[in-house]
Formats: structure tokens, C-alpha cells, sequence
């Protein structure tokens, strides 16, 4: 057994894994042959100009694309052996649990599955709250599982057993700790629509937390806001890093937040990824600043801002 | 003033009536955007359900009320469970494979299974009216008339079916907007897909909606049996329609509306058969609708639809 300490998180202990992505509509190819890791624990920023096919990545890891070709591994716990994943994707199955945690194929999940068993959750580039509902019952709705199963599937909570009682508090402090984290148990009982756009994209991963992900992607989660909010918006996914364990992903345009809170970056350009590792090594790797430059007249400055202040450091 | 007593006690059955039945049309459309066609023959299905059992029971009016009103609940819970298998094939057969396609094609298939439930029960149920003896009889006079003209009385079916649907309709609305269930369905309402992400089963959140308000369109069934005592296999197309348009009056989507709906449709109808004429009964209640969509194209109580620019 080689030594593999020296490896960077993303591939001594990766909680997704994507091999040979491949998404084709028609005869536009939207990713091609993508493959990376997203390491235990870690936020990881997926880069790359307009149209570069990260959205789509986002849609197969989530279930709303089937991908054209590849693998997408979800693991949970220390399962994950190269043996365990063959035999799964051999066997057809969506799923395999063991004693050191769980295996997900996502390319063969769909919708609720993806958040209940595989523990993804996401958010969008277009926020989809429910408007109609308070603050504290969107967060209250991400936990519908958890309350299910309690309730014994309904029975339960006609009655208002005492385990489905003691859940159900627990559902609610769950959800009133996460308003207080995000600031907004003032505005609990408010309809979700009614709050202005920074406070809708915090409560939004909020609510993506309240499913207890192990993975959380986020699209674009600065889209928008005012510099104030980025800097919340990044203490917001330090906490969630630190305190919850949770592994993330995010689709970034948004330089000063990617490169301030990313522990790996992977770059795409026209569905093709250029560039994989550190903040560093990315934004120092030449096809990453051509993809920019040679692309899209509106990054100029923002790279260049970003190796301006690479140089002056 | 006496008669007009009257005819408002007359009025809230009916209306309570169609309340009942009007839910199960606006939660449908509330989740899944469309309308579902076979409700009113799942009213019907229901309503010959609680006749089998009560001719299976051999219940006539001469048991007593306690007895009676026992076994009407035990009538009422097998065409609720009945009416709920129905409720979810339904969605099964005619909705669920077709989710995805284009827009109308349910409409057509719910169409299909309105037709298929009516001529089910036709052929096996004979298409003759079927009459039953009133069970549930006796009532109270409020106001004593003179020489029996301007007397103001309500049955005790009357009050049986105003007080069953005032009941059902303060659970339902606490079960939408207090449990978990509730939450689901309005989350789904909002962004099923959206939801999902969020660990919601959609598709049994859907069919539990069918299910649920295929359980009232059951209650309803059974009210209207023992009210007015003849049923026959097509009765669920003429109060399907009202109760639609009751959902549509309300604000459809809405579930206050709904019931609001139902009670004014119920009240404008009899009301018109009141004063003017019996034969224009129909043609008042859906009158109404046309005035109140004209100037309030989202109902009485349906939210607006506002386009973000």
C-alpha cells in the first residue's frame, strides 16, 4: 500500500466522484468527458466562462438530467472501494450500504431519492423558495422526511405520539437555529417572498441544510449580491464547513468569493475541464487565464484584478 | 323574513354539499394545475357505495338516532375508503403515466375515466333511478307559523350535514396549514420540483391528494343520498359541474375559496328557486360565475397571478 498522505483531500477521500461525464442534447455536447472529485469535507468551486457547461454538471449530480454517459459516486462514511463501485455499477442496483457507510450511483437517481437516500441537496442560480410559505416552513419542509418516518408514516402524527411529538420539536429547533444563523428568526412567521434577495439566497441554503446533506451544491450563490452580502454570504458557508461537516460544491462567477473560500477549484471551458487543483495553481495556470482572457471580454478585468493582487501579495 | 330563513337553512345543505365536492377539484388543480374530471363520478361512486351499505344494513328510520347515526359513521368510513381506492386509481391510471406529456393529455384521459365510472356503474347498477326511504327524519321547528304558513323548520338531516361538513372543513384547513402532510401538498403546489430536491415524494404527495379529496367527494356522496333519496349513475355530472364552478367562484386553487364557493352556489340556486323560478335555477348559478369572473378573473379568494417583468 503506497503511501498516499501527501495527496490532497479531493483524492484521498473524495464524498462525489464524477468519471467521464458526458451530456449531449443533440448534437451539441454540452460536457465532455468530465471527471473530478470533490474531497470530504471541502468547498469546491466549479469555474468557468458563460456557457461552459457548469449548470449542467449541477443537473446531472441532481438528478434532473440523465447524463449521456459516466459515473457520478456519492459515498458516504469510508465505503468506497474501487471493488465495492464496480460491483454496484455491475449489479444495476441505485445503491449500496455496508458497515463503513453508503454507496449512490446518482446517474440512476431521480428526484426525491436524491435528496432522502444520497443526501444532495442544491440550490439554483434563480431562487426557488416557497413564496407562499413563512421563512420557518420552508425550513420546516426540508425536514418532511425525517418528520415521516417519525410519524410513522402518518399514524403517528394523528395520534401525536410521544416520539412523533419529541421529533417534530426537534424539527422546529433545528429550524429556528438555522434562522438565527442566517439572521432572519425575526422574520420567521413573514411569507418567504416578502424578504428582500440577500436574505431569500441565505434562507435558500438554509433550507438546503435542513435536509442534513452531505453534499450541498450551490449555483451561484453571490449572483447578486451587494459586497456586504458576499462577506456574510462567505462566514455562512465557513460555519457550514466548520460546524455541520458538510461537503461543498459551487458554481462560482464571483472571483473574490471563489478564491477566498475555496479549498479546490475545478475550471470547465466549452463542457471540457482545463484546470483542476489549488486556488493557486489554478489561477496560475496558463489555459486558465487564456480561457478568460481569450473568451470573455467582461472577465478581463477580474482576472486581471485577481493576478494583480496574486502579484502584490 | 320566515321564508327567507328557509330558504337560507336549504341553501347552506346544498351549499355544504358542494363545498364538500368543490375541494377535492381545487386541491387537484392546486397541485398538479389541472382539472380533474372524473371527481364528480367519484362523488357518485361514493354516494352508491353508502347505498349499498345502508341496504346491506338494513338500516330504515324506525332504529334509533344514536343507533343510527353509529352506523351511518361506519356507512360513511367504507365509501370514504372505497371512494379513496377509486380516488388513487384514478390518478394512477389516468394522470401519473402521463405527467410530462403535453399539457391536455390528462384532460382527455380523466374524461375517458368519468365515462368509464358512469357506464361501470350503469351497466352494473342498472341505470334506473334508485330511491331510498328517508332514514334520518324528524326535525325542529324554529318559528311556529300561523295555521302552519311561515313556519321556519331545518331537519335533522339538515343539521347533520351542516354540522358534518363544518366539521371536516375546520380539520382539512387545519391538516393544510398545521401538519407535515399539509406542508408537502402547499410546497408541491409552489415547486414540485423544488420540493423533490428537498426530499419530498411528489408522486404520493399527489396521490394522497386525489385520495383526500376523493374521501370528501364520499361525505358528500352520502349527504346527498340521504338528503334528497335518489341517486342514479349520472348525478356526479350535474354536481361536478356545480362544484367546479363553485371552485372556480371561490378562486380556484384556493381552499377557503372552495368552500366559500360551494356555500354561495348552494344559496344563489336555492334562492333563485325561492323567489323567481325552479327552472332557471342553473342558469342563475352560472350567471353568477360569468359576472364574478368578468370583473374578478381569479375568484373570490384566489390570489392574483402576477408576472415578474
Amino acid at each position: 500500500m503506497s503511501d498516499t498522505s501527501h495527496y490532497p483531500v479531493w483524492e484521498r477521500d473524495p464524498v462525489l466522484t464524477v468519471e467521464h461525464l458526458t451530456m449531449r442534447f443533440g448534437g451539441l455536447v454540452a460536457v465532455n468527458d468530465l471527471s473530478f472529485n470533490v474531497g470530504r469535507g471541502e468547498i469546491t468551486a466549479l469555474i468557468g466562462p458563460n456557457g461552459a457547461g457548469k449548470t449542467t454538471v449541477f443537473n446531472c449530480v441532481t438528478g434532473f438530467y440523465k447524463p449521456t454517459e459516466g459515473r457520478i459516486v456519492m459515498r458516504h462514511g469510508k465505503a468506497g472501494k474501487a471493488d465495492d463501485i464496480a460491483a454496484l455499477t455491475r449489479g444495476g442496483r441505485q445503491s449500496a450500504t455496508s458497515a463503513d457507510g453508503a454507496l449512490f450511483l446518482l446517474e440512476r437517481m431521480t428526484d426525491f431519492r436524491i435528496s432522502h437516500h444520497a443526501k444532495v441537496a442544491r440550490t439554483f442560480q434563480n431562487i426557488r423558495l416557497f413564496g407562499g410559505m413563512t421563512t420557518l416552513e420552508n425550513l420546516l419542509v426540508a425536514q418532511h422526511n425525517r418528520l415521516m418516518v417519525a410519524s410513522g408514516f402518518t399514524i403517528g402524527g394523528i395520534f401525536n405520539l410521544p416520539g412523533y411529538r419529541r421529533a417534530r420539536e426537534a424539527a422546529m429547533e433545528k429550524a429556528i437555529g438555522w434562522l438565527r444563523q442566517v439572521n432572519l428568526l425575526h422574520r420567521a412567521d413573514d411569507p418567504a417572498a416578502d424578504l428582500p434577495y440577500g436574505d431569500q439566497r441565505r434562507l435558500e441554503i438554509a433550507r438546503a441544510m435542513c435536509t442534513d446533506p452531505h453534499l450541498l451544491c450551490l449555483d451561484e450563490p453571490a449572483a447578486g449580491l451587494n459586497p456586504r452580502e458576499s462577506a456574510e454570504l462567505n462566514d455562512l458557508l465557513h460555519y457550514i464547513r466548520r460546524e455541520c461537516g458538510t461537503s461543498i460544491l459551487l458554481i462560482e462567477h464571483d472571483m473574490g468569493v471563489v478564491m477566498e473560500i475555496s479549498d479546490h477549484i475545478v475550471v470547465l471551458d466549452y463542457g471540457v475541464k482545463i484546470s483542476d487543483g489549488t486556488a493557486f495553481e489554478v489561477r496560475n495556470d496558463p489555459s486558465v487565464i487564456a480561457a478568460y482572457l481569450g473568451v470573455e471580454d467582461t472577465e478581463v478585468e477580474q482576472v486581471e484584478a485577481v493576478l494583480e493582487a496574486e502579484v502584490q501579495a | 323574513m320566515e321564508y327567507f330563513l328557509q330558504q337560507l337553512i336549504n341553501g347552506l345543505t346544498l351549499g355544504s354539499i358542494y363545498g364538500l365536492i368543490a375541494i377535492g377539484y381545487t386541491m387537484v388543480y392546486g397541485i398538479i394545475g389541472m382539472i380533474n374530471f372524473a371527481h364528480g363520478d367519484i362523488f357518485m361512486v361514493g354516494s352508491f357505495i353508502a347505498m349499498m351499505m345502508i341496504v346491506a344494513l338494513g338500516l330504515t328510520a324506525s332504529a334509533g338516532l344514536a343507533f343510527l347515526l353509529l352506523a351511518l359513521v361506519l356507512v360513511l368510513i367504507v365509501a370514504m375508503v372505497f371512494a379513496s381506492v377509486w380516488g388513487w386509481t384514478v390518478e394512477r391510471l389516468a394522470y401519473r403515466p402521463l405527467r410530462g406529456s403535453f399539457r391536455l393529455a390528462p384532460l382527455i384521459t380523466a374524461i375517458g375515466m368519468s365515462i368509464v365510472l358512469q357506464n361501470f356503474v350503469q351497466v352494473t347498477q342498472g341505470a334506473r333511478v334508485k330511491p331510498l326511504p328517508p332514514i334520518v327524519t324528524g326535525g325542529f321547528t324554529l318559528v311556529t307559523g300561523v295555521n302552519g304558513h311561515n313556519a321556519v323548520q331545518i331537519s335533522t338531516m339538515q343539521i347533520v350535514i351542516i354540522v358534518t361538513t363544518f366539521l371536516l372543513m375546520t380539520g382539512f384547513s387545519l391538516l393544510i396549514s398545521k401538519t407535515r402532510l399539509g406542508r408537502s401538498q402547499r410546497a408541491c403546489e409552489q415547486d414540485s420540483k423544488m420540493a423533490a430536491l428537498l426530499g419530498v415524494n411528489v408522486d404520493r404527495t399527489i396521490s394522497l391528494t386525489f385520495v383526500m379529496g376523493a374521501a370528501l367527494a364520499a361525505v358528500a356522496g352520502l349527504m346527498f343520498l340521504l338528503y334528497y333519496g335518489v341517486i342514479d349513475f349520472y348525478i356526479g355530472f350535474l354536481a361536478g359541474v356545480k362544484a367546479f364552478t363553485a371552485a372556480v367562484l371561490g378562486g380556484i386553487g384556493s381552499l377557503p375559496g372552495a368552500m366559500l364557493g360551494g356555500l354561495l352556489i348552494g344559496l344563489i340556486e336555492t334562492f333563485w328557486s325561492g323567489y323567481f323560478s325552479v327552472e332557471y335555477k342553473d342558469v342563475a348559478a352560472f350567471s353568477i360565475l360569468v359576472i364574478v369572473l368578468i370583473f374578478m378573473p381569479s375568484g373570490l379568494l384566489g390570489r392574483p397571478e402576477v408576472e415578474k417583468v
